[in-house]
Order: structure tokens, then C-alpha cells, then sequence
């Protein structure tokens, strides 16, 4: 059958509205769902960094194993004052966001966690770039603000095999109990050390065979993100 | 609206030409061993069993529904655009069938990553769509996009079944390989989570079937 000019366009321009509605529709009553998804999984991974065994925990609990857990939560600045002090509001900064904006205006995200010990334990997350994408994650350090606590990495697509073991276990496991300053107080962070860091490295660990990229990626996350850190690190360390 | 080359009457709704609208695609005219469509999806998604169940609904789900829209709008769809508008009927199906994932399955969303979103370009969709939908009544067409998303499906749990009990030792994510298999020496096979493993299992699939069916051999 041959329709006219006018038939096809008209047949197009409807399609593309009712098409744009109902996606609208869609997209708009299912925000909120995704958004508590995106809430629960940064939750889950603040707990992973520290050493809180999250696949145990249903997804429900998740928001109360948190609020058990991480107390108090600062934004910081580059010069390591504090400047917003609401739990809420730094949870809700994105990272990526942050560091987007010039050094003077960024606010810093830091969560901290305390023990049964009394001992508080601080999280900081991270942010980088992989080989095929961003890569991301969560360091969390005794209350030195030296030693490496725990350790979470995650990844948008780096190759399966590979670049995507970074948030496998034997590969974040061996950061637990590194230092990221030198015993002179210069920040060296964590070296991912092709063909294997030596026994008794303070600071570096195994990279990935065949992964060389996404490890350097991650090498170069930490001592970014650190850096940015330095100050509020040094004023605090005892 | 009914079109000239097909019967009027009425045919009920499970007649034996619908029930073999459902079972061709599992055998004959399956579409990944047969017609060797949505191939890479097959090879993409089948690490686990969880997604490939989940991809495996998500694209029946597409197949049937936009078969079923494409059906119902045949006569009024001008021929010259007809591959934009089935286009964009399935790209907006898909998109929805995303989102319903992100808001309900979110860890299984993060592991089928663009592969959801790759569900649009699967030649079957397509395929489907020319083949049968344009040409046929929608209910017909909805079961035919059922049996073609089934039989797609059915290979894709298959090949998920062996790359995750032989590559990881594991089915739905649970140990199935006795403990006291790997101190005598057995150990999972690295190779059967990579891709080239994947083609291989479907090679044998394709194999066996045709083994087994006179009508395929050639």
C-alpha cells in the first residue's frame, strides 16, 4: 500500500509523541526505585570498606546495618577544614561531581565508623579512570590516618578476565594493612606494582596480569584522590 | 482492518497452527542454532545462569509485545518507513524493559549492562518483526514472538548451565562441585567464563541437533 507524503509525516510526529509519553511516564514513575537502588549499593559499599560483611545482609537492612555502623560523616575541604557537617548532605555528594569543580570549592567527603574497640575508622572514597571507563571506590583507614583498613573497587566495564578482577577479593584483600605515608610523612599512597609487589611492601600490591591499564588506573586513583586528602590527613595524624 | 490474504474465520485460540508457532523456535527453526541469530547476546550474557534467565525473559518479553504492537498496526504502517517505526516500537520497549530492571533487579541490571540496551539491534527482534508480524494477525504474532523469545531463551540456559558449573563450579550462584573434587585434582576451567568457550558450546549445541534432526541436515 503507498501512503502519501503527508500520511508519513503525520504517522512519524504521532508515533515519536505517544512514544515520548508513555516513555516519560515510565521513566519518571520508576526514578524513585532506581534512586534507592544507587542509595543502597553507595551504602553497601561504604560498609564493604569496612570490613562489614555486606553480602550477609539483606538489602532491606542495609540503610540500619549503616546507620549502625557509620556514625558521623564531614565534608572537608583542600585544606583539610571541616565545612559541612550534616550526615545527610555529605552523603548525598557526588564525587565525580566535586572533583569537576575548581580545587578551592570542592567539598570532600569523609565517613567515619567506629568500632567496638572505640577506635574510629575513616572512609574516603575514590574516583578514576580505567581503561574502558571510570573506575571507583572506597578507602577506609585506622584511626593513624596511615594504615589502609579496608578496601572496596568497583568498575563500569573493564574487561571480564582482567581489568574487572580490581572488585574481586584477592586483588583488594592485600591493600588491608598498607601505609600510604613514608615514616617522614611524605604521601606516597599505594603502588599497584606490575610483576608483583616484594614481601614486606609497605606501600604497593600485586597488579593484575593482562591489566596493566585499569591497574595503573586504580594506582593513580588512590594518589589523586589522596592527595586531596593530604592536608585533613596531616592535621589529624597522630 | 483485517487483511485480504488471510482466512476470516474465527480459529480458536490454541489451534495446532498457534501451539506450532510456540514449538518451532525450540527445534526447527530456533533462532540462535538454526538461523544463527542473536549470537552475540548468546555469547555475552551466558557466564552465569541468573542473567541469561533474566536477558532470556527480557527478550522474549520485547519479541512478544512488539510483535504484538507491529501486528496490530500493520495496515497503518506506510511501507516506506515501516523498519523506523518497528525501529523505534522496539527501542522504546526496550528502554522500558531497562528501567523495570534498574528499579526491581538492580544487581542483575549492573551485570547485563548495555546488553539490555543491545536488545534492540538482536537480529531476531528484527527478523521477527519482517518476517511474521507485518504479514500476520496480532495474536498469532504475540505466540510466535513468545516461542522465537523462548527458543532464544532455552539456548541461551543451556550454555549458561555449562560455562557456570564447568567455569566456575557453581549453578545459580551455589557450589555444586563436592569440595573433595578439587583436593583429588579437579579444578574449574578458567576458559569456560571467556567468550571463545561460549561459541564453542553452541558449536556443540548446533552439533547435536543436527545429529539428532533429519529435516536440518543438508
Amino acid at each position: 500500500m503507498q501512503h502519501s507524503n503527508k500520511y508519513i509525516f503525520i504517522y512519524s510526529v504521532v508515533m515519536v509523541v505517544v512514544i515520548a509519553v508513555s516513555l516519560t511516564i515510565v521513566a519518571v514513575t520508576l526514578k524513585p526505585f532506581q534512586d534507592d537502588n544507587i542509595r543502597i549499593e553507595k551504602m553497601q559499599n561504604i560498609l564493604a570498606s569496612v570490613n562489614v560483611p555486606i553480602t550477609e545482609i539483606p538489602k532491606k537492612k542495609v540503610p540500619e546495618v549503616y546507620a549502625g555502623f557509620i556514625k558521623t560523616a564531614i565534608g572537608i575541604n583542600n585544606s583539610g577544614e571541616v565545612i559541612e557537617r550534616d550526615p545527610a548532605k555529605v552523603f548525598a555528594i557526588e564525587l565525580s561531581n566535586e572533583l569537576k569543580k575548581p580545587v578551592a570549592r570542592q567539598i570532600l567527603p569523609v565517613f567515619i565508623s567506629v568500632l567496638k574497640t572505640g577506635d574510629s575508622i575513616f572512609v574516603v572514597p575514590l574516583r578514576g579512570k580505567g581503561l574502558w571507563g571510570p573506575v571507583w571506590g572506597y578507602i577506609s583507614f585506622k584511626n593513624d590516618f596511615n594504615t589502609v583498613y579496608g578496601v572496596i573497587f568497583d568498575h563500569k566495564g573493564e574487561t571480564p578476565g582482567l581489568g574487572a578482577e580490581i572488585n574481586q577479593d584477592w586483588f583488594m584483600k592485600p591493600f588491608i594493612g598498607k601505609q600510604i605515608f613514608t615514616a617522614d610523612g611524605s604521601l606516597v599512597s599505594i603502588a599497584v606494582v606490575k610483576g608483583g609487589a616484594k614481601p614486606g611492601d609497605l606501600h604497593g600490591v600485586d597488579a593484575i596480569s593482562g591489566g596493566t591499564i585499569t591497574s595503573k588506573g586504580v594506582q593513580k586513583m588512590l594518589f589523586d584522590n589522596l592527595t586531596n586528602y593530604e592536608a585533613y590527613f596531616k592535621k589529624h595524624m597522630k | 482492518m483485517s487483511d485480504p490474504n488471510i482466512t476470516r474465520e474465527r480459529e480458536p485460540i490454541f489451534s495446532a497452527k498457534i501451539l506450532k508457532l510456540l514449538k518451532n523456535p525450540f527445534n526447527l527453526e530456533n533462532p540462535i542454532t538454526v538461523q544463527v541469530l542473536g549470537i552475540c547476546s548468546a555469547l555475552a550474557v551466558t557466564v552465569q545462569l541468573k542473567p541469561a534467565i533474566v536477558m532470556a525473559l527480557s527478550v522474549t518479553i520485547v519479541t512478544a509485545f512488539s510483535n504484538l504492537i507491529i501486528s496490530a498496526l500493520r495496515n497503518t504502517i506506510p511501507s516506506r518507513i515501516r523498519i523506523i517505526v518497528q525501529l523505534a516500537v522496539v527501542a522504546a520497549l526496550v528502554i522500558i524493559v531497562d528501567q523495570l530492571l534498574k528499579a526491581f533487579v538492580y544487581d542483575v541490571s549492573k551485570k547485563l549492562s548495555v546488553f539490555v540496551g543491545l536488545i534492540i539491534t538482536n537480529c531476531i527482534l528484527m527478523g521477527r518483526l519482517e518476517a511474521f508480524a507485518m504479514g500476520n494477525k496480532p495474536w498469532p504474532s504475540f505466540v510466535d514472538g513468545i516461542g522465537n523469545g523462548l527458543g532464544y531463551g532455552l539456548i541461551l540456559v543451556i550454555v549458561a548451565f555449562v560455562r557456570e558449573l564447568l567455569g566456575s563450579g557453581k549453578i545459580f550462584g551455589i557450589p555444586v562441585i563436592p569440595r573433595i573434587f578439587y583436593q583429588w585434582g579437579y579444578m574449574d576451567n578458567g576458559l569456560m567464563i571467556l567468550p571463545p568457550m561460549a561459541l564453542i558450546t553452541i558449536g556443540i549445541i548446533i552439533w547435536v541437533q543436527r545429529s539428532r534432526t533429519r529435516e536440518l541436515q543438508e
